[in-house]
């Protein structure tokens, strides 16, 4: 099984402080995988270091088949692999139709510059919007959405960027406990329907014990454990990461 | 369909105003090409400034640009540059009538392509600055600029360059430059309009509330700002092959690359009138010529410490513009164009 996206031995380090030492890791094609970890345990470091936003010091990052990790964020992007953020980042002053509209992947030759978003993209703006519920709130500034709204916003918008790898961080963070079931069950058929794969970083572990099909486990920079979900939740080694070590 | 009648009726009414308003008041026939002229400044300033965040002072260069390139493409065709700037403004080198239109043409098509040409230059070396560094990166454009052409005799140095004089009546002369100031505006104005609606204009937005964000997407920012800087060159740099022969004499420093007026009104006129909206600037751009004006009259010697009043005034009580002020305070003005629809 060749995966989709393959980390391998990556390292990253800001001044003395070693975020990633030797992470590897592998998501393939069609999968939901998790990524948990006690805070600044370098989650998020490795995902920026999946999207390029920053260089990363040791190691490959492969997806599809492609080394990535000399690539700047649009290219990475460009190429399919697409991510949402902890803090949502959403185009505030812009209506959610327009941030939909926005999101999609376009070349950017002359002539799809100057093209006028067509009924077609309209379209699918809408579904997507329909699909994620927000629907009633497309003409409204992103800006005055709730911060839940903003969370399903940006991942309606990362789904019109028809992505084939999708990075998620922390998607029911600040998310009605009610919409939480709703909202797994969405990464689910998007998963289905449009045929994307996912990498989830969660600290709901209902969530994650729900969703994910396999499950690596981070702690001071490193991987500390993977497997199932049921294997993960009995890992004493987890345990002792989240609870801290008893000697 | 009584939307689409009604937006119509309304440039139709524009166009009709435009043509009319040199013959009703011929006594602010200059007054009035000079507006058309603000218009254009504001509105171009605005596609970098206001839609995509990303605030220019140094547009002047395109002008200054525009300024040069037009009169040095017109006297160029039929004289030699030096010998003409060298005899001052040719009293030996006249040109006939034909050869003044063939050269004015000539120079208003360079004066645009030469500005648009170095806003790609100088949009690759600096636009992948962010935020407030390119802001003051661009502040010693003009003021660079300025200096190479006062030091540049081929092109009259200091000593500036006389434009060559228009072969007819004052009078014909002025209607002319007004109907060319107001096509231009006119143009500057419908095809922004348009452009914002595309997805050109969406990009740009996208970058002003968060680049990030945007290149996470996958779109090739710094592309779509240098084309935005590129649009907003062509715009200035032909205002500026006008402004040349309106003005008549093209001083280095105190005309072309006027970064102490004309560069900071570009600025100014697109925040009082309201950036990041396509009326704003126009509005502003009005209001600012019209108090200019009154000022001059009224308040002579005294129009600049107004004028800086007037600045802080609109930085102070109205950070959004007018047509910010007014959307705060009566928001059912301006219910959101519905995209969707």
């Amino acid at each position: 099984m060749t995966a989709l996206l393959e980390v391998s031995d990556v390292s990253k380090r800001y001044g003395g402080i070693i975020a990633n030492s030797g992470v590897s890791l592998a998501v393939p094609e069609h999968a939901i995988i998790g990524l948990i970890g006690p805070n600044g345990s370098g989650k998020t470091t490795l995902f920026n270091s999946i999207a390029g936003t920053h260089a990363i010091d040791r190691g490959s990052i492969r997806f599809a088949g492609q080394e990535i990790s000399k690539l700047r964020v649009p290219q990475i992007a460009r190429l399919g692999l697409l991510r949402t953020y902890q803090q949502t980042r959403v185009f505030r002053r812009m209506s959610c139709i327009e941030n939909m509209l926005v999101s999609e992947r376009g070349e950017a030759s002359l002539a799809a510059m100057i093209a006028r978003p067509g009924a077609g993209q309209r379209e699918r703006a809408i579904e997507l919007l329909e699909f994620v519920g927000l629907a009633s709130k497309r003409d409204l500034p992103a800006g005055s959405l709730s911060f839940g709204q903003q969370k399903l916003l940006e991942f309606a918008m990362a789904l019109m960027g028809r992505p084939r790898l999708l990075l998620l961080d922390e998607p029911t963070a600040g998310i009605n406990p009610t919409l939480i079931n709703g909202l797994v069950d969405r990464l689910r058929r998007a998963r289905e329907a449009l045929s994307i794969t996912l990498l989830v970083i969660e600290h709901n572990m209902r969530v994650m014990m729900n969703l994910a099909e396999h499950i690596y486990c981070m702690a001071r920079g490193e991987i500390l454990a993977e497997g199932k979900p049921a294997e993960i939740q009995n890992d004493p080694k987890v345990i002792a990461a989240y609870l801290g070590e008893s000697g | 369909m009584n939307v689409l009648r009604n937006r119509l009726a309304i440039r139709a009414a524009i166009i009709a105003l435009t043509i009319a308003a040199p013959f009703a008041f011929p006594a602010f026939q200059i007054e009035l090409t000079f507006l058309w002229i603000m218009i254009v400044f504001a509105l171009s300033w605005d596609v970098m400034g206001g839609q995509a965040g990303y605030n220019s002072f140094g547009n002047i260069a395109f002008f200054g640009i525009g300024v040069y390139t037009a009169a040095i493409t017109q006297i160029g065709l039929f004289h030699d540059v030096g010998a003409y700037t060298a005899a001052a403004g040719g009293e030996t080198l006249s040109f006939t009538q034909a050869q003044y239109f063939i050269g004015l043409a000539a120079g208003l098509a360079a004066a645009p392509l030469v500005a648009m040409a170095a806003a790609v230059v100088l949009g690759a070396a600096l636009l992948g600055l962010r935020g407030h560094y390119f802001a003051i990166a661009t502040l010693g454009l003009g003021i660079a600029l300025g200096e190479l052409a006062a030091g540049w005799a081929w092109i009259g140095g200091s000593s500036g360059l006389q434009v060559p004089v228009y072969p007819g009546g004052l009078n014909a002369q002025h209607l002319l430059f007004y109907f060319l100031s107001a096509a231009l505006g006119l143009s500057a104005f419908f095809i922004l309009h348009r452009l914002y609606a595309t997805r050109f204009g969406l990009v740009l937005n996208a970058i002003r509330d968060d680049e990030d964000k945007a290149e996470a997407l996958g779109l090739a920012t710094t592309r779509y700002k240098i084309a935005g800087w590129c649009i907003a060159a062509g715009f200035v740099g032909l205002s500026g092959g006008l402004m040349a022969h309106i003005i008549g004499f093209i001083d280095p420093r105190e005309v072309a690359f006027a970064g102490a007026t004309f560069g900071v009104w570009m600025v100014l006129m697109a925040i009082l009138g309201g950036k990041g909206t396509i009326w704003g600037p126009v509005i502003g751009a009005a209001i600012f010529h019209v108090t200019r004006e009154l000022l001059w009259t009224y308040l002579f010697a005294w129009q600049n410490v107004a004028l800086g009043v007037l600045i802080i005034v609109v930085v102070v009580f109205f950070p959004t513009g007018l047509l910010g002020w007014v959307r705060q305070r009566w928001p059912r003005l301006f219910v959101m164009k519905a995209t969707s629809s």
